[in-house]
């Protein structure tokens, strides 16, 4: 059903917009003039300064994997992120751990793991879909390179920018 | 009028879920569900297999009209069937057949609490390995827990932890916790390829599945143990971690091992085959493949892959583009007329690739066309001893009484030197008996193969085909039956489309017009290959259609169906 919108009845002074007009110069000269009082500074000197003591706690940057406090990789190549991420920007290729490492018991690991940030949207659904927690939205948020190959964050530089997570899934480091 | 009065000598009727239908007498609780509709979880029941009712998923509640006293007239409700009086306990639906006046309740408050409670009890000691698991997102342990399961654990114990990633054959794992029991994979290995070597040890929650210590299980068999565990308990090692299922493409195709021609599902994702599985179709393989046609997949990601049309100079090749190709084959064939040219063609090859032989020999007007005859060793159960694909479409289209049999004097002509020029498509005829000497004495050689092998070697021209996978068409298997093979990834590199390759050949040499849809080159053949009359390429289905009689037995089909008639299975 449609809905019909009544239009605001304008006043004489607001059909006029003479005086909206001079309103909006006014906040803009203002502004101007503190500037060059330098009595308030506007704008953040991005490189040099950053905004990253000040971002929230639930800030979303690059998504990374971390390894468990027994440096474990806590991903299993489930490859459940690979599935959800909406611009398909991760690529894993699963391996089985071969029965000499210390983890073997895990059987499954990632032998390559990507994330293509020129297609990452910073989601987060690859961190609410891990069911290892093992992917998670760190604070990095300056992801730049001189290649397209350079913006894909192989397994190593995951695992870099991610570090260590504690206490999270555990199931693996008390199984049997 | 009532559906009551339509009982007749074997139907029965059944009240599922409140609405009466007729089925055939005898059938289980289980499969009347299904015609109604009413799916009945289960993880033990398997139509090809006996039914123990170990698992009892498949607990429902059942009802049956009281017997009237004598005298005593039945109590009628409004549909005029007789009232049902309902038991107070549950049956299971699999190992049960119906009977007249039945009534089935599969989502009553009775059945719905079994059914939770055996899923409860089946997860108590289950590892939640899912990450891990290959079966994830085909596992019915999954399926039925999002459906009837608590979504958390009300048990407080310790889980009771059992043997994981074990050993129990060349082709397969076992993980002991992931197991629920069912007995299929025991049944199977008894029932149908007897070769009993699983069995279960311990008892209460200790039971486990094992594997007799001395016997692995390696029979040719052993893979479809995984496809009808309901859980992840067996899984391949071929398929193991290499890709999760839910990403895969499932191609409906035919597996090109033998003569059988098994129905197939490939499994593909992004131009890769990761598996192969079987397809049912109760004429051909029932549920069942062999593992050698099952991993025979590997061959196309093989590194002796032919990726380009290649030209010999000198004593190497060199890769030319596919018209050069083509007009130097036409032009080197052309050369020679009549007996003076043979074709030694395959029955690996589809139908219409076979036809547009035919057309190419009589463009040639030669009578030396012949497929080579290849008879390994079969078994008693699906594997055939003709190890090509399609010997009974190659008799009929070529017009062979017995294929084979013209390859000898082909030999013996190019010996002598009456036959100056062979087309060789699709096999290594090198390692069957034309050896170098042989072939070295012919002035033109051109052959097509997928891989890189000594013919190709002292070809002068070679032409790299498609594989089974990589292309679409008709076979006709040992049984007589045409199947469609199906399309599930490209060929590599430039090779192409075998039909394509040989309508290239024949427009460069008769100059006819190219048929551009393999259904229009299906239906000429057709209208000029008896056995094919009639048919469409569409019209096939995907379980083929039976256009030759030729007498064969199936001896797996054979054993199943005597059980049927026994009332051991349902089939
Ligand atoms: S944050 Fe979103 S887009 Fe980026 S990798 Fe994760 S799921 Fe994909
Ligand atoms: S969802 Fe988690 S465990 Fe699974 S592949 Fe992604 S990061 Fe690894
Ligand atoms: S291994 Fe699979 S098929 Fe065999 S008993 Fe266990 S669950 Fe059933
Ligand atoms: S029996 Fe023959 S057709 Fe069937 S799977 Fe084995 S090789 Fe393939
Ligand atoms: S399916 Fe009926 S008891 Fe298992």
């Amino acid at each position: 059903m449609a809905v019909i919108v009544e239009r605001p009845k304008l006043s004489i002074l607001e059909k006029f917009y003479f005086p909206a007009i001079m309103k909006g110069l006014r906040i803009t000269l203002g502004h101007a003039i503190r500037i060059l009082r330098r009595k308030k500074k506007v704008t953040m000197q991005y490189p040099e300064e950053k905004w990253d003591n000040n971002l929230p706690e639930h800030y979303r940057g690059a998504p990374a994997l971390v390894t468990d406090e027994h440096g474990r990789e806590r991903c299993v190549s489930c490859q459940l992120c690979e599935f959800i991420c909406p611009p398909r920007a991760i690529t894993i290729i699963p391996e089985e751990i071969p029965p000499e490492d210390q983890w073997s018991k895990v059987e499954k690991r990632p032998r390559e793991f990507e994330i293509d940030m020129i297609r990452c949207i910073y989601c987060g659904m690859c961190e609410e879909v891990c069911p290892e927690q093992a992917i998670f939205l760190r604070k990095d948020y300056a992801i730049s390179g001189y290649t397209r190959d350079e913006m894909v964050h192989n397994k190593k530089k995951l695992y870099e920018i991610g570090g260590v997570r504690e206490g999270l899934v555990n199931k693996w480091n008390t199984l049997k | 009028m009532s559906a009551a009065s339509k009982q007749t000598e074997d139907l029965v009727n059944v009240q599922v879920d409140g609405h009466w239908i007729q089925v055939k007498r005898g059938t289980r609780m289980i499969e009347a569900c299904k015609q109604a509709s009413a799916e009945v979880p289960h993880y033990c029941y398997h139509p090809k297999l006996s039914s123990p009712g170990n698992c009892r998923m498949c607990l429902v509640e059942m009802g049956m009209p009281p017997r009237p006293t004598p005298g005593q007239e039945a109590e009628l409700d409004n549909d005029g069937h007789a009232k049902i009086s309902w038991m107070p306990r549950p049956v299971i639906a699999c190992a049960n057949t119906v009977a007249e006046g039945m009534g089935i309740r599969t989502q009553s408050t009775l059945a719905k609490e079994c059914r939770e409670g055996v899923m409860e009890f089946l997860l108590i000691n289950h590892p939640l390995d899912c990450p891990i698991c290959d079966q994830a997102g085909e596992c019915t342990l999954q399926e039925y827990s999002v459906e009837h399961g608590k979504g958390e654990s009300r048990f407080l114990e310790n889980k009771v932890k059992k043997p994981k990633n074990v050993d129990i054959g060349p082709r397969i794992r076992l993980d002991d916790e992931r197991c629920v029991l069912c007995s299929r994979c025991v049944r199977f290995t008894q029932e149908i390829v007897d070769d009993d070597v699983l069995g279960f040890v311990d008892r209460g929650s200790h039971n486990v599945l094992t594997i007799h210590p001395d016997k692995p299980l390696a029979n040719n068999y052993s893979l479809n143990t995984v496809d009808i565990c309901p859980v992840g308990a067996l899984t391949s090692n071929d398929f193991r971690f290499k890709m999760r299922v839910w990403f895969m493409r499932e191609t409906k195709s035919i597996c090109n091992g033998c003569a059988r021609g098994c129905n197939i599902l490939i499994s593909s994702r992004e131009n890769k085959i990761y598996r192969q599985t079987p397809r049912e179709n109760n004429e051909v393989n029932s549920s069942w493949m062999c593992d050698s046609g099952r991993l025979n997949y590997h061959l196309l990601e093989s590194d002796a892959r032919l990726t380009d049309p290649m030209m010999k100079k000198g004593k190497s090749h060199e890769t030319v583009d596919w018209p050069q190709a083509i007009r130097r084959t036409a032009e080197g064939l052309l050369k020679y007329k009549g007996d003076e040219v043979a074709i030694i063609a395959s029955a690996r090859m589809t139908n219409e690739e076979l036809y547009l032989v035919r057309v190419l020999a009589d463009t040639l007007e030669t009578k030396n066309v012949d497929t080579l005859k290849c008879h390994g060793e079969g078994d008693d159960y699906l594997n055939h001893k003709d190890r090509r694909p399609n010997t009974n479409g190659a008799k009929a289209i070529l017009k062979l009484r017995s294929p084979g049999s013209r390859v000898n004097s082909i030999k013996k002509g190019i010996e002598s030197g009456s036959i100056k020029a062979l087309l060789v498509y699709g096999e290594n005829i090198e390692s069957k008996g034309f050896d170098d000497g042989v072939l070295s004495k012919l002035k033109f050689l051109v052959s097509s193969h997928i891989l890189a092998n000594p013919t190709a070697k002292l070809s002068d021209i070679v032409l790299p085909g498609a594989s089974y996978a990589e292309k679409r068409g008709s076979m006709i298997n040992a049984t007589g039956r045409l199947q469609l093979l199906n399309k599930a990834i490209e060929p590599p590199g430039n090779s192409r489309d075998d039909w394509e390759i040989l309508q290239d050949l024949n427009c460069a040499m008769d100059g006819k017009d190219f048929i551009y849809e393999l259904a229009d080159l299906f239906s000429e053949m057709a209208s000029v290959v008896p056995v094919l009359k009639g048919f469409t390429l569409s019209g096939i289905g995907e379980k083929g259609a039976s256009v030759i009689e030729t007498g064969e037995t199936i001896p797996l089909l054979e054993r199943e169906a005597q059980r049927v008639n026994q009332g051991l299975i349902v089939g």
